[in-house]
């Protein structure tokens, strides 16, 4: 039980800094701070990533052969610690290499891993993972869009929803179903597509925070060759598997304010009998806030244990997503609601902290949904933590054509 | 960075289980439960001093094992599970520590060998009344070396030898040790909510009274050893809470309603998943508590505060919802549900209540955000 680095970590960990020092430096002196989701906000993204690959810093954990850093997971968290210190960091590669080339990794030929590998990891080329359907989320494997082989390619016609950066990606995964006689788990193929065909069509989607972070896409006979496919045909749920469980894997401390910033927050703003800050309500509150985050880094280093010492973590790490997107809510919430009337402004330049509070809450609902809702979340720990029976499937065995739908 | 038992403190934790399982079955449990003569298992108590886990942490010199407190910290885990009926943490957490970390060479001599060889129950004594004991509210008092005073309740009270006593010296809070064997001391046994634990008021008048480290320091002397004991005891609440949740489960796991097990209803899946995280969280902000304990670490009062505050939150919760898994089963005295709900309230209260404990943690946190 030791909290501290190890001789090796804390070596590592100046290493990092000391390069960070610099290189952020630089970074932030070429590019400065432009605004999300303009071009010149993706442009600093790719050229601090490039950086990063540079100096063996992206993709810590995978072999140096491709790109990545040959190094440790625990190095990789300690990297992520400092950069998140450093105050650099962009969103763009996190579901291309957290989950969409490892798949690609695992089921592609060498020629397509030579290809696609290193420009992914350079920052050069982003992907999009394109599993989600209006008749689908949670329930991906009731996906209609549809792949019929054609001579030797495949022709691609439906529509996935909810596609983050399907905008700006170059390259995606794509789950379809290549056979509806079959039950709906055992009918379905994965392929990987160039987002730049123009059988893609990518319709931005208004989000309720007002931005346009995700999409519809539409496919009309798009064609792909059978060398696109990631595993077997009728495979597509077991490659599937693997993608979302590199999902869970792909540690995201989640982005927003924590217990830090409402108590920053809360020291300056005037509460019923004093500062907000002194209320008793608040501070019990501000307590568990604190409990529940300590609670998750501690976890997150337990896993980090279990990896140094050669096991595999296993579905329990589903815990942090319930807990920091349920517990971010709550926390805007409070501190939105401790700045009273004023509270409900969202203009940067006159609430607290550029709004960050009020984008926090309107963030939240989101965080709680995607990548799992809670309560599918729950059901991954109730059946694969504690081993309980599954939920009651009425489709199992039932042809997918054949089974029933609602809207 | 290693945050987890080391293999050596697995083989002991195995050992403990085991231990208890075969000594510390829910009949010794319940035998104390059902006798109000008896306020702990003297059987237990005594082998358990055979394993030596009474002077786990105590020093070799003293006639310890000298092992650290990450150690006893899964001795602690262990007699959780067990709900053992046994005055471990008034003796091993608050005493001995208490002693270990103020004492004098004197008191070590004369204390540490007799808790260690399980000669000395210990108790701690601080609490007047309904409510919160503060500076202004203590009556308890010592003139030219006597103890004039009354405390309730006081947790293993009717079983100790010595107790560990907050009261004024020339007007100012001290920390006294007071041989309760000796004469002006009376023990009156009371009924509580957790019967597998004794309660007792202690009346002192004109006991003999020793001080415990500086004079006028009464306060902060039990708030640094409450944070000692904060961390072992949320071990015992996190061992209590797994016991929960595993019962809970083994029951949902065999209860047939509508046509199928209950386990399968999303309802009790998510119910179990709940208790589950819960335990996760309190079991990460345990380690770090041990970490502090055992390095005696500068953030030992907050990481203990946030030991206690998850691990009070999880084995309530897992032992008040274990009882609703189990239906009207659990409800009934002879399934063993009661026992985690009672130990659960016992526990969350003995060293101060949750919510003193998220103050504490919030001071804690301002202060260090102020540097
Ligand atoms: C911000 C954001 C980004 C996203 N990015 C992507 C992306 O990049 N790629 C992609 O493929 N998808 C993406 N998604 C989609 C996301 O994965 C789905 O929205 C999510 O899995 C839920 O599916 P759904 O929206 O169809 O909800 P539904 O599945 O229709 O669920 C509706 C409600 O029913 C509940 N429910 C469903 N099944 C069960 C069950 N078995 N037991 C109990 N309750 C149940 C859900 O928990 C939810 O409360 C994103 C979503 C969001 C919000």
């Amino acid at each position: 039980m030791d909290f501290n680095d190890s001789p090796e970590e804390a070596a590592y960990r100046d290493k990092a800094r000391a390069w960070l020092a610099e290189n952020a430096a630089a970074h932030l002196a070429e590019h400065g701070e432009p605004k999300p989701t303009t071009p010149e906000h993706m442009a600093a993204g790719k050229a601090w990533q490039a950086r990063k690959a540079a100096a063996g810093y992206a993709c810590i954990t995978w072999p140096a052969a491709i790109g990545g850093g040959g190094g440790t997971p625990i190095q990789s968290v300690i990297f992520g610690q400092e950069e998140t210190k450093a105050g650099v960091g962009y969103g763009y590669f996190t579901i291309g290499l957290g989950m969409c080339v490892p798949t690609v990794m695992a089921f592609a030929d060498d020629a397509t891993k030579q290809r696609f590998v290193s420009p992914a990891v350079k920052g050069e080329e982003i992907w999009c993972q394109l599993f989600s359907e209006p008749a689908g989320g949670s329930d991906v494997a009731a996906l209609r869009t549809r792949a019929v082989k054609d001579g030797e390619d495949w022709v691609i016609n439906g529509q996935k929803v909810w596609t983050t950066g399907a905008h700006y990606c170059d390259y995606g995964i794509v789950l379809v179903r290549t056979d509806v006689d079959a039950p709906k788990h055992k009918g379905l193929t994965m392929f990987w597509i160039d987002m730049r065909d123009p059988a893609v069509e990518v319709r931005p989607i208004h989000q309720m925070t007002g931005g346009r972070e995700f999409n519809e896409v539409y496919f009309t006979d798009l064609r792909v060759k059978d060398s696109q496919r990631l595993g077997g045909i009728g495979d597509g749920w077991k490659v599937a598997l693997v993608t979302l469980m590199n999902e869970r894997l792909a540690v995201g401390g989640s982005a927003g304010p924590d217990y830090r910033q409402v108590m920053e927050l809360a020291r300056g703003l005037s509460g019923a009998n004093g500062p907000a800050l002194k209320d008793t309500a608040f501070r019990e509150k501000l307590a568990d806030w604190y409990v529940n985050s300590q609670g998750l880094k501690f976890t997150r280093f337990r896993t980090m244990t279990a990896l140094s010492r050669g096991q595999t973590p296993g579905p329990e790490s589903s815990i942090g997503k319930i807990i920091s997107a349920n517990q971010l809510q709550d926390l805007a919430n409070t501190a939105v609601e401790a700045q009273g009337e004023y509270g409900i402004l969202t203009d940067p330049g006159l609430s607290p902290m550029e709004a960050a509070f009020q984008n926090s809450l309107m963030w939240a609902p989101g965080l709680r949904i995607a990548g799992g809702t809670d309560e599918i979340l729950k059901n991954i720990i109730a059946e694969r933590v504690l081993g309980l029976p599954g939920d009651v499937r009425v489709d199992k065995d039932v042809a997918f054509k054949d089974m029933p739908t609602g809207r | 960075m290693d945050f987890d038992y080391s293999d050596d403190q697995k083989f002991l934790k195995d050992e403990a289980r085991k231990f208890l399982a075969a000594r510390c079955p829910p009949s010794v449990v319940r035998g104390v439960l059902d006798d109000p003569a008896k306020s702990y298992d003297a059987g237990l108590w005594s082998a358990v001093a055979e394993q030596g886990w009474l002077g786990a942490a105590i020093p070799e010199d003293y006639d310890g094992l000298g092992l650290g407190r990450v150690e006893l910290c899964a001795i602690a885990e262990e007699l959780g599970r067990a709900v053992a009926p046994i005055p471990f943490a008034s003796t091993v957490y608050i005493l001995a520590e208490a002693v270990m970390a103020y004492g004098s060479e004197e008191q070590k001599a004369a204390i540490l060998p007799r808790v260690a060889a399980g000669e000395l129950i210990g108790c701690l004594a601080t609490s007047e009344g309904p409510g919160v004991i503060t500076p202004s509210a203590l009556q308890a008092r010592v003139e030219g070396g006597k103890l004039f005073g009354v405390k309730i309740p006081v947790t293993d009270g009717d079983a100790a030898a010595m107790a560990l006593v907050l009261a004024n010296e020339g007007g100012r809070p001290g920390l006294f040790l007071v041989d309760l064997k000796a004469s002006g001391v009376k023990v009156e046994t009371l009924e509580s909510l957790d019967p597998t634990r004794g309660v007792a008021r202690l009346t002192f008048d004109g006991a003999a009274a020793d001080r415990l480290g500086e004079a006028g320091q009464g306060f902060e002397l039990v708030q640094a050893i409450l944070d000692r004991a904060a961390v072992l005891l949320a071990f015992e609440q996190l061992g209590g809470a797994d016991r929960c949740l595993e019962m809970a489960r083994e029951y949902a796991l065999g209860r047939y309603a509508f046509g199928r097990v209950i386990a399968g209803y999303q309802a009790m899946k998510h119910k179990l998943a709940d208790m589950y995280v819960k335990n996760e969280v309190a079991r990460s902000n345990a380690y770090y508590g041990a970490w502090a304990l055992n390095v005696d670490a500068p953030e030992l009062p907050t990481a203990a505060a946030a030991a206690r505050i998850a691990a009070s939150d999880a084995f309530w919760f897992a032992s008040k919802e274990s009882i609703q898994v189990h239906g009207g089963m659990g409800f009934t005295w002879d399934v063993d549900c009661h026992l985690y709900y009672r130990r659960s309230r016992q526990l969350s209260l003995v060293a101060g209540a949750p919510k003193l404990w998220k103050e504490r943690l919030v001071s804690e946190l301002e202060k260090k955000n102020a540097a």
